[in-house]
């Protein structure tokens, strides 16, 4: 059986805090943007920009990065349309913040810094994440972490949001759940 | 949105409308990276991609070798004047030892119909078809495709008019099956001569009248008209050919006011179409080679994806 690591309401307090932190780290939204990673983390980044925006009273621009073309593991992949990227700005000399679901190899990271660099230089680079699994293969860290929840490395970490028409919740699958089951969802981070 | 498919791109007769969507909806993302400072991305980092061109092209070729180098494959061009197969090596040693140099896909361009099937029932590499014979040109269609869905928006009951030297026409042929396979209604317009009956068995209709053929057209796709054939008895002269069925400011009137006008290129302007239409509002052919290198990009970044089965 799944079992659920966070509610809707935790999801909530933990967006707020991350905003929070975002602004308090940056002096204010001043430069700032954030770069949601498809598929899980782009409802995240609006979530969060709706916040400070809320609080700072100022609107973050948000993208939306696909990295197919950047990840390592072309080998392995399954076979999928590649998503657009949706970056509405530019990011040379701007504050990015990526913002992702859930932060386990870092891979994706890895992945993201490379796609946004080949865009421009931005400023400087932040990541936020809502759940960190652990499990690091590359020395990225996150500067914005909402939970840390230790699993093992064939359990899988759901994010499922309602603007998937889900009910806002962070659920971990089991290791014999997810061999069943080997279709991948959205929202786990590779 | 998963496709299995074949680990070649043979022609568009062999690819589902499934398949065909697949690459139409993964080529904007392609099409992205081409407006961007850098335009290149690292998704087939240490692959090699051979272009292998038997017969004169350069714009698919360059195209095809530019799409190769945005993805950082590593791009050969081989063609016929410097190669082997004037020493009189086979094809197929000659596609070997490409394989064996370690080419990961290789792009074939053949006066034959059916070298890119014969090869590769041979070859462990990837097959791009770039034109074979007057069989059929894949990626032409797909770019074309591409164009008419970004203008469009879809194909279904979408009226396309196909004119020209139809039945030299590899392009009008991968064209035809692949609207065909997403819904448009076809209409094939040129001289008898040049109008293969047999095509009437794809469901699509023909007319030798241009003011029929262009009546509530959305797209009018004209070919180019294979000079190489002048008289051979297929049209009197060129002048005639241009008054009869020749693209004009006037005779598009007969299509809708937004249709599109596309041409696969060379054109011999003045001959199948008219300068002011060829430069015209309702032209997409500079387009058409813009979406042609992010379509290239899609189809051999989706058949690196596709194991040996």
């Amino acid at each position: 059986m799944t079992k659920q690591l966070l509610d809707s309401k935790e999801i909530d307090r933990t967006l707020t805090r991350i905003s929070h932190e975002i602004t308090e780290r940056n002096k204010g939204a001043e430069g700032l943007c954030l770069v949601g990673i498809q598929r899980g983390g782009v409802h995240l980044a609006e979530r969060i920009a709706l916040k400070i925006k809320n609080t700072e009273g100022a609107d973050i621009p948000v993208g939306s990065l696909d990295i197919s073309f950047y990840r390592d593991d072309i080998r392995i992949r399954q076979p999928s349309v590649v998503s657009r990227t949706d970056m509405p700005f530019d990011v040379e000399g701007k504050k990015v913040v990526i913002v992702d679901d859930v932060f386990f190899t870092g891979r994706s990271i890895r992945a993201a810094m490379d796609a946004i660099m080949d865009m421009g230089r931005p400023a400087l680079v932040q990541l936020a994440v809502l759940v960190d699994r652990g499990h690091r293969e590359l020395p990225i860290r996150a500067d914005y972490a909402g939970k840390n929840i230790p699993t093992s490395r064939g359990e899988r970490v759901e994010v499922l949001l309602e603007e998937d028409g889900h009910d806002d919740s962070v659920v971990l699958v089991p290791e014999e759940q997810v061999n069943e089951n080997r279709k991948k969802p959205a929202g786990e981070e590779k | 949105m998963a496709s299995a498919g074949s680990r070649h791109l043979l022609g568009i007769k062999e690819l589902s409308a499934e398949e065909i969507m697949f690459y139409l909806n993964s080529a904007g993302s392609f099409k992205d990276i081409l407006k961007r400072d850098i335009k290149k991305v690292p998704a087939l980092r240490g692959r090699t991609v051979v272009n292998l061109f038997l017969e004169p092209s350069t714009r698919t070729r360059t195209s095809f070798e530019l799409a190769a180098k945005r993805l950082s494959t590593d791009v050969i061009n081989f063609s016929a004047p410097s190669s082997s197969i004037l020493k009189g090596e086979s094809l197929l040693d000659t596609a070997l030892t490409i394989e064996a140099l370690g080419a990961d896909i290789i792009i074939i361009r053949n006066s034959s119909s059916g070298t890119p099937h014969m090869l590769s029932r041979h070859l462990k590499a990837h097959l791009i078809n770039a034109g074979d014979g007057t069989n059929e040109h894949p990626t032409q269609a797909l770019l074309d495709a591409f164009t008419i869905k970004e203008k469009k928006g879809g194909f279904e009951g979408l009226k396309v008019s196909i004119v020209g030297d139809i039945i030299h026409s590899r392009v009008a042929k991968s064209n035809i099956y692949c609207l065909k396979k997403l819904g448009a209604d076809i209409r094939l317009v040129g001289p008898a001569t040049l109008l293969p009956e047999e095509f009437r068995e794809l469901g699509v209709s023909t007319t030798s009248s241009m003011d029929e053929g262009l009546d509530g057209a959305d797209v009018i796709m004209m070919l180019r008209l294979q000079l190489e054939r002048q008289g051979k008895g297929f049209f009197p002269t060129t002048d005639e050919y241009f008054r009869q069925w020749g693209l004009s400011k006037k005779r598009l009137e007969a299509a809708k006011p937004d249709a599109i006008v596309m041409h696969p290129g060379p054109m011999n302007r003045g001959i199948e179409i008219a300068s002011a239409v060829a430069d015209g509002e309702n032209s997409v052919i500079l387009e058409q080679v813009t979406n042609g290198l992010a379509v290239r990009m899609a189809v051999m970044y989706h058949l690196d994806e596709r194991k040996e089965q």
